[in-house]
């Protein structure tokens, strides 16, 4: 029956192109929600629960160890000295990138999906060979005793390296895509550039801008290889959260393993809730800057 | 108010492709001239030179005496229309076009109050009066042309010049807002440069028309002089055409 009506397509109904039966439908969207409930959400509320397993006393009282406190601080240190940094420059590269014709230009566009394609393990392991003890500036720093690698500067410089890509690789293809047309705009009606800058360009990509900076974030507290590297894992001076669940877990210490895991896993939920809010209270003026010609 | 414009002698080569070869030009305060040429045929190069938007490689342009390249763009104080009208699409259409009295530095910048009624003025000369309020996406093509010819009158602009202002529009739109770009021209009078590839657009609407072939100007006159003398074979092909609009002048006269 079914396949009649697909062979005459000139009968009553004229079917689409890209509809679809409703069983196709009812599949496809099982098989996602299937897959999205085993892999993501599963395990996610395995966490909490792992946390909470004694009791929401013993899950509380895993933060008030001082070494755990330390690592939620640190990981809240280095975020909040990546993500900016991350921000400014990324914005500033992709308007190079984007506006601008340059020798170089694709070389620069690689380089900055570098950090994506190579492991973080590496990423850590340059800045070692750079900066450790018996690194090419390994001696240099030590006469003037600055500490890089096993100190939070080296742990702040494999975070800003690992998640560079979040802000640059959200605005690029955006600010391509919306050209110089309104800047040479602003300009030919007596804009300086800052004013250009601020009244145009930015807010005409603050959403990707937003975007690439709570992942960025995301990313910047979660990272583990690549500070794990340059960490050396000094108990309350150089553990961020990540490093400081697997030192818990490895101690067998599953509760506050999980809940400082939860804690985690909390943020980064706390970053989506609040993309959403942003894009639901924003939703008229999203479509409207987004709408082309 | 308006001045004069003289291109001398510019040149622009974009890598060892030449733009413009040796083009020179005058238009007198208050006249309305076409560019006509075929894509590539260095028209839109010579308008963004003129706003100094592209840099060029020897020649100079004039406003009046004064040697354009001395001064910054906002000196240069040029009401330009993009061929795509580039709005600024997070900006109301009443924020769009009070842009450049707000972008002013603060000795010159008029009170909101004198934006107000300036913006409420500019708003019935285009007839967009009571769309202040919308974004640039919910307008129809023609109404987003005039906010962005409005935006470019709100500067008091000496020169007034257009890319392709007819473009991206469809037939009927383009022929209403050519006469209304006409009554315009004639009652603000703007020394006007505009860009086109339309044959019958620029000899409806211009004093005078150059027309532009490879970077280099071939022929600049009035309709009436391009139709009967054309200079060289090249306009007298492109032209072709054109003779048979009622009112023109027929072809085999032009071609005599």
């Amino acid at each position: 029956m079914a396949m009649s009506e697909r062979l005459l397509p000139l009968a009553h109904q004229p079917e689409r192109a890209t509809s679809e039966t409703g069983l196709t439908k009812a599949v496809l969207i099982a098989i996602a929600a299937l897959f999205l409930c085993a892999i993501l959400f599963l395990p996610l509320v395995m966490v909490f629960l792992e946390g909470f397993r004694k009791g929401t006393e013993v899950f509380l009282e895993s933060f008030a160890e001082p070494d755990t406190q330390a690592a939620i601080r640190l990981t809240l240190l280095v975020a909040a000295i990546a993500v900016p940094f991350n921000a400014i420059v990324g914005l500033a590269a992709a308007w190079a990138i984007a506006k601008f014709e340059f020798r170089g230009k694709n070389l620069l566009l690689t380089m900055i999906d570098l950090p994506f394609s190579i492991s973080p393990v590496i990423s850590g392991l340059v800045y070692v060979l750079l900066f450790g003890a018996h690194g090419w500036l390994g001696p240099w720093l030590d006469r003037h005793d600055i500490e890089i690698i096993f100190a939070v500067p080296g742990i702040v410089l494999a975070t800003v390296l690992v998640t560079f890509p979040f802000v640059a690789r959200e605005l690029i293809p955006l600010m391509q895509a919306q050209g110089t047309a309104e800047e040479e705009a602003a300009l030919t009606l007596g804009a300086s550039g800052w004013h250009t800058f601020f009244r145009v360009t930015l807010p005409n990509v603050k959403w990707a801008l937003l975007y690439g900076v709570l992942l960025c974030n995301a990313r910047a507290m979660g990272e583990f290889g690549a500070v794990s590297v340059v960490s050396g894992h000094i108990r309350g001076l150089t553990n961020t959260m990540p490093l400081h669940i697997e030192i818990l877990y490895n101690e067998y210490n599953f509760v506050a393993a999980f809940a400082v895991a939860s804690l985690l896993a909390g943020l980064a939920l706390l970053t989506l809730v609040a993309k959403s809010l942003l894009e639901w209270r924003f939703a008229g003026e999203l479509a409207a800057s987004h709408r082309r010609h | 108010m308006s001045v004069p414009v003289s291109v001398r002698n510019l040149e622009k080569n974009f890598g060892r492709y030449p733009a413009l070869k040796d083009v020179s030009l005058d238009v007198a305060a208050g006249e309305l001239v076409a560019l006509l040429g075929p894509s590539g045929s260095g028209k839109t190069t010579l308008l963004r030179a003129v706003a100094g938007l592209e840099q060029t490689d020897a020649g100079q342009v004039l406003f009046g005496d004064v040697d354009a390249g001395s001064l910054s763009l906002r000196e240069r104080r040029i009401g330009f229309v993009f061929q795509h009208y580039a709005l600024f699409r997070h900006m109301r259409v009443f924020d769009n076009i009070a842009f450049g009295l707000r972008a002013r530095p603060r000795r010159t910048r008029p009170s909101e109050e004198e934006i107000r009624v300036r913006v409420t003025e500019l708003l019935s000369l285009v007839q967009l009066e009571g769309l202040e309020q919308r974004y640039p996406a919910q307008l129809s093509g023609g109404q987003r042309q005039r906010v962005a010819l409005a935006r470019a009158l709100a500067i008091e602009p000496r020169v007034l010049l257009l890319d392709e202002p007819f473009g991206a529009l469809d037939a009927r739109v383009r022929k209403d807002l050519r006469k209304w770009l006409k009554q315009l021209h004639r009652r603000t009078g703007h020394t006007t440069l505009f860009v086109t590839h339309d044959q019958d657009e620029a000899f409806e609407l211009a004093d005078r028309i150059a027309i532009l072939n490879h970077g280099v100007i071939e022929q600049v006159g009035s309709a009436d002089d391009i139709l009967q003398r054309p200079a060289t074979p090249f306009v007298a092909s492109f032209i072709e055409g054109i003779g048979r609009k009622p009112g023109g002048v027929p072809l085999a006269t032009a071609a005599e």
